[in-house]
């Protein structure tokens, strides 16, 4: 039986397994491709979390469990150890979590607090339901093509790219209806942090985003990765065209980035679970296998995040920014070598990508180790002040740059956008220059802090009452 | 019955049971909201069912996603300063309210929905509900609505920050 | 998809929602619940927008005409969408205000103007 022939029959409908329609089967089939790795390696996040903050504040971290001594009657290998450095911690810690008592606090919305985690998890993973693992084309072919067409994404809709954003924006229920049933006050001012942190950070993570829709010409993910395997900024055939190399790729990465930490409510933007100010903020009053499960949705979503931000921004799937189909027809004396890399990069993809989202995650422990956990009015200055004009007027600058390339090419395009994107720095440091006095910058906190004028006592004439 | 008119059926009774428990079911604000958008997710999938992918998602993401958040963001914030989770009191209103609203619902179906209900499908082709076809529309034939929509947001940004600052 | 759903299902859930929304701002008492409600009627017109965008009002009519209805039906549910951003984000804003003034939030407290 021919294998390729054989799936392809399973996507069109036309092969089944059993009484298993083969679409179906193939559905269920790149659901757990997607989930079930999160799951395995969420334990195994968490461990990868503590070894590199200990390292980073120069500690040894768990290091223990999962140790085994070789007991002295054994044939060989006595007394000798075998280490696993700490792997087995994250083990300890579900089963500890698992054994402990759940507490359910007196007082509280008994439906809600129940049902909060569950929100929390869903979005977290539904957030990977249109991400490319793998590249959706093979190479030297032209078009869709290749096996892991089959296997990813779960759907590819023409509305990708909106689609993780509007799952992600689901993400602020789990954290506010968990503050909100908890009946208690610092929950509840985590809940509401949360809410206000996750809408202001949604505007400029969409307008990064938008930009890049505007490059590509499509919002399907799979068309995001298809045009990084394009020539860089449109005449290096040699170099892939991830859109992280490009001028205004590289500042929709970094808005992105940004608001994607803001979004997984992670250091230096865990505000709504600050535990100097807030306890533990919204999750105080959850325990054992409930606390377990907001931990988990939070690791997923980092895990998610990262590889949203490795599909768009990174090149996907593919493991350097280079483009060996076009080596291998190019030059000829090393054609067979260059042939090989392609068809490794593809079989690879997968791996590569799944480093890459460690690498996102990697980045993320480092910002918590790194990073002061910002002051509110610092949090929303920055989203609102920064992030956000900075994220349109990328917009309107590749707006400039796709209609100039149209109009007059490539040089005509690039020519475009460094006019335009030097008039707005121009503007933005007249701006700049004429508020930095005042709360612009975050050296203007006396202003920023300061409490306006006492509230005028406001009386107003209520004829319901003598 | 196909599948089609059985995952319609399931998702229409969970818009309409959430639509009842936003007025009916849901003892305070906090619980309505929670129906609302329950509601408003189940709605995007009606969407999808009509094969609007675009507006589908853009009613989880725009509705579910900021709209309702902006609401329980504010019933938060107005519970944190006075406990009104007390059940709010029944009047003479009810009753006929419910009349009223069962009569209307009544009137509508008997001469706008019966007459419609063996309209045939019209021949739009797979075009429809995708992104490109509706952008193209939008900022062609309907830009000069689009413009003032944009006109209209802005007045919206400026006023909800006239009434929210208290010194200007 | 929606090939074997008949219209008429889709209007009467819009249906349902609409008198149900209607009937809340009636008989519900906290403006933001009512305010609600009235979110509730907006979106049961959008469905009703899309269900008829999607099959067409007059049978039988050519290709050119479902499309032009089509793409309308979409666009004025956008519309409505943009519309209901931004009433919402002033209609929150003037509870809160009133909020601020009087302390409670029911709507038959707001009668401060009527004489």
């Amino acid at each position: 039986m021919n294998i390729p022939q054989w799936i392809e029959g399973l996507a069109n409908g036309t092969e089944a397994v059993g009484p298993i329609p083969g679409p179906i089967l193939l559905a269920v089939v790149k659901v757990l491709l997607l989930v079930l790795p999160i799951l395995i390696l969420v334990p195994g996040l968490i461990w990868w979390e503590r070894r590199l903050l200990s390292w980073m504040q120069d500690r040894i971290g768990p290091n223990r469990t999962g140790t085994i001594t070789i007991p002295d009657k054994a044939p060989f290998l006595r007394g000798k150890k075998i280490r696993f450095f700490g792997l087995l911690q994250p083990i300890a810690d579900g089963v500890k979590l698992f054994l402990k008592e759940d507490i359910t606090p007196a007082d509280i919305d008994r439906k809600i607090y129940f049902i909060a985690p569950a929100i929390a998890l869903f979005p977290a993973f539904a957030i990977g339901g249109t991400l490319p693992w793998g590249a959706i084309r093979a190479p030297f072919e032209q078009g869709v093509s290749g096996l892991y067409r089959f296997l990813t994404p779960v759907a590819n809709v023409d509305i990708g790219i909106l689609y993780v954003l509007a799952i992600s924006s689901l993400g602020v229920y789990g954290v506010v209806l968990a503050g909100y049933s908890s009946n208690n006050k610092y929950s509840l001012m985590g809940g509401l942090r949360s809410s206000a942190q996750l809408i202001s950070y949604e505007l400029a993570m969409g307008a990064a985003l938008a930009s890049i829709v505007l490059a590509t010409g499509s919002m399907r993910m799979t068309d995001m990765a298809l045009e990084q395997e394009k020539p860089l900024w449109g005449f290096i055939p040699a170099v892939q065209n991830w859109f992280i190399l490009t001028p205004f790729g590289l500042l929709s990465a970094l808005i992105f980035l940004i608001c994607m930490v803001a979004e997984t409510n992670r250091a230096p933007f865990d505000l709504p679970e600050a535990e100097n100010e807030l306890i533990a903020g919204y999750h105080t009053e959850y325990s054992s296998m409930k606390f377990a499960v907001f931990f988990m949705g939070e690791y997923a979503a980092m895990f998610l995040f990262s590889g949203i931000f490795a599909a768009v921004f990174l090149g996907g799937s593919s493991l350097l920014p280079v483009n060996w189909e076009h080596l291998a027809a190019s030059v000829p004396s090393a054609s067979g070598f260059f042939r090989g890399m392609a068809w490794f990069n593809y079989w690879a993809g997968p791996l590569v990508f799944l480093g890459k989202c460690a690498g996102g995650i990697t980045f993320f422990i480092w910002l918590r180790a790194t990073l002061p956990r910002l002051r509110y009015d610092q949090l929303m200055n920055l989203g609102w002040r920064s992030m956000l004009p900075l994220g349109l007027s990328n917009l309107i600058v590749v707006g400039f740059w796709v209609v100039a390339t149209k109009l007059w090419g490539i040089g005509g395009g690039w020519a475009t956008w460094g006019l335009v994107m030097s008039i707005l720095v121009v503007f933005y440091l007249n701006i700049l220059a004429g508020t930095r006095k005042e709360a612009l910058s975050f050296g203007g906190r006396k202003v920023a802090m300061k409490d306006p004028a006492p509230r005028r006592a406001v009386t107003l004439v209520d004829p319901n009452k003598p | 019955m196909t599948g089609n008119q059985l995952a319609f059926l399931v998702l229409a009774a969970i818009g309409c049971l959430s639509a009842l428990g936003v007025v009916v079911f849901g003892q305070n604000a906090v619980r309505s909201a929670l129906f609302l958008v329950l509601n408003f997710f189940v709605l995007g999938f009606v969407y999808f069912a009509l094969g609007a992918q675009l507006l589908g998602i853009t009613q989880i993401m725009v509705y579910a996603g900021a709209i309702m958040v902006l609401f329980l963001f504010v019933i938060m914030m107005l519970q944190l300063r006075q406990d009104s989770s007390a059940k709010e009191p029944t009047d003479f209103k009810r009753p006929f309210a419910w009349l009223f609203g069962a009569a209307l619902a009544l009137s509508v179906m008997n001469y706008v929905v019966m007459p419609l209900s063996m309209t045939a499908e019209s021949p739009v082709g797979d075009e429809f509900g995708r992104p490109q076809a509706i952008g193209n529309v939008l900022f062609s034939l309907y830009s000069w609505p689009f413009e003032v929509t944009s006109v209209l947001l802005l007045i919206g940004i400026v006023g909800s920050i006239l009434l929210a600052k208290r010194r200007i | 998809m929606a090939n074997d759903v008949p219209l008429s299902w889709f209007l009467i859930m819009s249906l349902v929602m609409f008198t149900v929304g209607g009937v809340g701002v009636v008989i519900r008492r906290n403006p933001v619940v009512v305010f609600m409600c009235i979110e509730l009627m907006l979106n049961s017109v959008n469905l009703t927008f899309l269900a008829f965008a999607r099959y067409g009002i007059t049978p039988g009519q050519t290709i050119e005409q479902a499309n032009a209805s089509a793409m309308g039906g979409q666009i004025a549910v956008i519309f409505v969408m943009a519309v209901a951003a931004a009433e919402v984000a002033v209609g929150l804003g003037i509870i809160m205000a009133i909020f601020r003034l009087k302390n409670r939030a029911d709507v038959d407290d707001m009668s401060a103007l009527r004489g």
